[in-house]
């Protein structure tokens, strides 16, 4: 019921003319749309040498959960993970975990703290930025070594400094997704 | 922002079983996804397919970015040559007149190999590549080092084939499918290359080591012969290269071998060619030690 009710004080809240409201499909494609446009991007940039590119479908998922909670079930990292695992290089499996524990461990934080700003969400996305990517070394299937470790801090910063553009991105993706285009008759 | 309030369960026995229901799909996602790691670990070609045809269908959009990427790249070359010119000019005129004399001693040694080849009834082939195409992609969010080519098994390329670019040696063709094919590259830390000095017969393996650089792990241990600046080509043991195409450049020397750069750049290389397998027939005859070393390595990652 409250669900509801949000739906249409969202909905009011990003309107600009009267007797229109959301379009139901673009409510609840656009999310998962981008998370998967995210986890696609990487493969279009051409490296030989170290990862140079943020793992950005993860980061749009962090934007998501982060910015909108509620919007994205819990169990999502199993489908999400599953396409990412198509494109990242990981081994199958490696981002259907991890998005997995991500979206649990997230869940606990938030009701640890329920109210935060966006300097305890960008700490939350760093954190679990940081963990992801240790962990998706360790699971990419080569005998982890010392200059992975190297290769990745790098990442691990590029990451975090690029979640604030991330947000930006969830939010101005969040402004469309609600914006109000279809006519009520 | 707060939780919105639907996430508070209260009282409500509905709104508790949801949530909980939630947690449990939840756990039981992050199982499937251990259960999956855990197979393509132990079994890599184990979802080769699904992933061949998912890039199959964004292989055209990948060519376009290529094209785009490759423009670019080439804009930034000329202007940087331009700025670059006279100094440039003055030193590769010096080089020519080198290379020129170089060139005429080549000659000298060309005609001396085909008359010994002649001798030694050794038939000289030129390598057919299999195919030209471009390198449309790679993983570059992830530390293994992948690309991705835009050519497959409908093109003649199958596992194992050698991919070079214009340079040197790029990598090795390790997964196919219809219109695209992955390819590992040296630089990958699963990666290990027989390689042989240039000017010697000093053997070594060149492996990746995951940050861009190989590792020239020398065979023979002993006083170690190598210098920075020395260049390591392909030694043909293995059956997969062929000999003398080149590798790396020694940048570094360490205690048992040295740290190298690569010569032939996949992010530079923007078209590269897959050659056939060397020597298949070597292959299948030395199935018991090189290939099952071989596969073991396939197997690690």
């Amino acid at each position: 019921m409250t669900g509801q009710l949000n739906r249409v004080s969202d909905s009011r809240q990003y309107g600009r003319q009267i007797n229109r409201e959301a379009s139901p499909w673009r409510q609840y494609a656009v999310p998962y749309v981008s998370i998967m446009a995210g986890s696609l991007l990487p493969v279009f940039v051409l490296t030989g040498t170290m990862p140079i590119m943020a793992p950005l479908g993860f980061m749009m998922l962090l934007g998501w959960r982060i910015m909108r909670p509620g919007l994205l079930p819990v169990w999502i990292g199993l489908p999400l993970g599953l396409v990412d695992d198509l494109f990242s290089g990981q081994p199958f499996g490696s981002a259907v975990l991890l998005w997995s524990l991500a979206m649990l461990a997230i869940e606990q934080l938030e009701q640890r703290f329920p109210w935060r700003n966006f300097g305890h969400d960008w700490l939350t996305a760093s954190v679990v930025l940081a963990a992801y990517l240790t962990l998706a070394m360790l699971f990419s299937g080569a005998t982890p070594n010392t200059h992975q470790l190297t290769v990745i801090a790098p990442q691990i910063a590029l990451s975090i400094l690029l979640y604030p553009i991330v947000a930006m991105v969830v939010s101005w993706l969040d402004r469309f997704r609600l914006s109000r285009t279809r006519e009520v008759v | 922002m707060a939780p919105p309030s639907s996430r508070r369960s209260g009282h409500s026995r509905r709104a508790q079983y949801s949530i909980f229901t939630g947690y449990v799909l939840a756990s039981i996602g992050a199982l499937i996804g251990a259960v999956l790691l855990v197979i393509s670990i132990f079994q890599p070609s184990a979802f080769s397919g699904v992933r061949g045809t998912a890039i199959n269908a964004v292989e055209p959009a990948a060519e376009v970015t290529t094209t785009s990427r490759t423009g670019f790249a080439s804009l930034y070359d000329n202007v940087s040559g331009y700025l670059r010119a006279g100094s440039q000019n003055a030193a590769l005129n010096e080089e020519l007149e080198i290379a020129r004399i170089k060139l005429e001693e080549a000659k000298a040694v060309e005609q001396e190999n085909l008359r010994l080849k002649a001798l030694l009834g050794i038939k000289q082939e030129e390598v057919e590549p299999i195919v030209v195409n471009r390198l449309v992609g790679s993983t570059s969010a992830s530390t293994r080092r992948f690309a991705y080519l835009g050519a497959g098994s409908s093109d003649g390329v199958a596992v194992g084939m050698p991919v070079r670019g214009p340079h040197g040696v790029v990598g090795r063709i390790l997964e196919v499918s219809s219109n695209s094919a992955r390819v590992m590259l040296l630089t990958d830390s699963e990666s290990v290359l027989p390689v042989r000095r240039a000017d010697d017969e000093v053997v070594a393996f060149a492996e990746g080591r995951g940050d861009g650089l190989l590792n020239i792990r020398l065979i023979n241990l002993g006083i170690n012969p190598l210098e920075p600046g020395d260049v390591f080509v392909t030694s043909g043991a293995g059956g997969y290269y062929r000999p003398g195409v080149a590798v790396a450049i020694v940048d570094e020397v360490t205690s048992d071998g040295a740290i190298a750069r690569l010569i032939a750049d996949p992010a530079a290389s923007d078209i590269v060619s897959v050659e056939p397998i060397w020597q298949p027939a070597a292959l299948q005859s030395a199935q018991i030690p090189v290939q099952i070393a071989l596969d073991e390595v396939e197997a690690d990652q």
